[in-house]
């Protein structure tokens, strides 16, 4: 898979909130997550797009993202506008 | 609610009593038709099936019910994935947006999968209570919140739907191979023509833009030239996204600008640098095409599924400001060398 900036995810998993349910694994569209000794631990957090998944899905609370859309269109968009970043930006996009 | 039928197939159902319109597994010449010309941004945005309940195969009370979103071309590349299987389609109002977006939009979300599966009754009609949504949606379900307001449990299956098949076949399991986002050449490349589309109005607008200057200029601007920027642009919408992994770096708008630097020396030189040489549009050729097909690539980030927000936004901090001074002083020096000549 391509990779894209690394250091730049705002991903964070609180080790002692995670039940170790796997959730997090089953969402995830990069593999960034892994269980051992039954809790969640990132393994790969340059592959995570902050997509907001993972948390959405976490019935613990436990993970954290400044999730948005990974789209510099919307983000010039967004500094036009003053409004977040988002997939909003009319008839052209998705 | 009254019955409402869609505008591009037959497929009616009603909502309020639960019954569940029976759909085909294969695909016409017509729904072919119709993803060619969404693939080229035509009508794109009002490419929808009514939402609801839909019946595929002979599904009874015991088959499983698989969530998908509104958009026509999503709901067949779905159906034509589930030839020889009794299962329910549960569609939700996405207003014809692909599962993975309108997630993020929030339409593909908690509360519209709430909402759904009230208005269809779908416990009326399934005697168990398992939901399969592409796993893409999670960016907008909450699994838990809504197994809490409504008994059903979700259960994630495969991101794409070619493997929705082995998926169901398998018990539910989902390999890691399934739960993986890839972003292959193939799909690179049906993403190209949608980029293609959205960069002919400002075409046509700097087009007439020079078309103007061409009646003062010393030296008008000629079919060299078109040539040189219709390149650029493929070269930054359809030929980075499609060399993607072999293009060095990991910033997108690297990538074009490498390419497009490339492809402006190469086309530079066949012409003899301009001959008789121009160096002052010379060097503005070689600042300003390159930019263009960067900042072209650089929206490329929107297509893929790997780009997070942190990182365009430091991309766009470090590579906008270049790709902007570098056009700019571009586009000078040629319509000085062109104006003056």
């Amino acid at each position: 898979m391509l990779k894209y900036l690394k250091n730049v995810s705002t991903l964070t998993l609180d080790p002692d909130t995670c039940i170790g349910c796997g959730k997090c694994t089953e969402v995830c569209p990069h593999g960034v997550f892994e269980i051992a000794d039954k809790k969640a631990r990132i393994l790969d957090k340059n592959s995570c797009m902050e997509c907001g998944a993972c948390v959405l899905n976490c019935p613990a609370n436990a993970l954290e993202v400044n999730a948005g859309v990974g789209c510099a269109a919307a983000v010039i968009m967004g500094w036009f506008t003053g409004k977040e970043p988002s997939c909003d930006c009319g008839d052209g996009c998705c | 609610m009254s019955q409402t039928c869609c505008s591009e197939n037959s497929c009616c159902c009603s909502e309020s009593t639960g019954q569940a319109v029976n759909i085909s597994t294969s695909l016409t010449f017509r729904d072919h038709w119709g993803a060619f010309k969404v693939r080229w941004g035509v009508g794109r945005t009002n490419y929808r099936v009514e939402p609801g309940l839909y019946a595929v195969g002979g599904p009874d009370e015991n088959s499983p019910v698989l969530v998908s979103a509104n958009y026509k071309l999503t709901f067949d590349t779905l159906r034509k994935n589930l030839a020889g299987l009794d299962c329910w389609l549960l569609i939700l109002d996405t207003k014809g947006v692909n599962v993975w977006c309108a997630a993020g939009k929030g339409t593909f979300g908690t509360d519209e999968l709430i909402d759904r599966i009230q208005m269809t009754g779908l416990s009326e009609v399934v005697a168990h209570k398992r939901l399969i949504l592409p796993q893409l949606g999670a960016v907008g379900v909450s699994a838990h919140e809504v197994t809490r307001r409504t008994g059903f449990s979700v259960l994630y299956g495969s991101v794409r739907a070619d493997d929705i098949r082995a998926f169901i076949a398998s018990g539910y399991e989902a390999t890691k191979e399934m739960r993986t986002v890839k972003f292959t050449l193939r799909d690179r490349l049906v993403l190209t023509p949608v980029e293609l589309a959205e960069t002919l109005k400002p075409l046509l607008m700097i087009f007439g833009v020079l078309f103007l200057v061409n009646l003062f200029a010393a030296k008008p601007f000629g079919v060299y030239d078109f040539c040189v920027f219709v390149g650029t642009i493929i070269v930054g919408s359809v030929l980075t996204p499609a060399l993607l992994p072999i293009l060095p770096g990991r910033a997108l708008s690297g990538k074009g600008w490498i390419l497009g630097l490339v492809w402006t020396a190469a086309a530079l030189w066949l012409f003899g640098w301009l001959m008789p040489v121009q160096w002052l549009a010379v060097i503005g050729y070689l600042l300003l095409f390159p930019a263009v097909a960067a900042y072209l690539a650089m929206n490329f980030t929107g297509c893929t599924p790997y780009t997070s927000p942190s990182g365009v936004l430091k991309e766009m901090k470090i590579a906008l400001p270049f790709i902007i001074g570098s056009g700019v002083a571009g586009a000078v020096l040629i319509l000085i060398n062109h104006l003056v000549g």
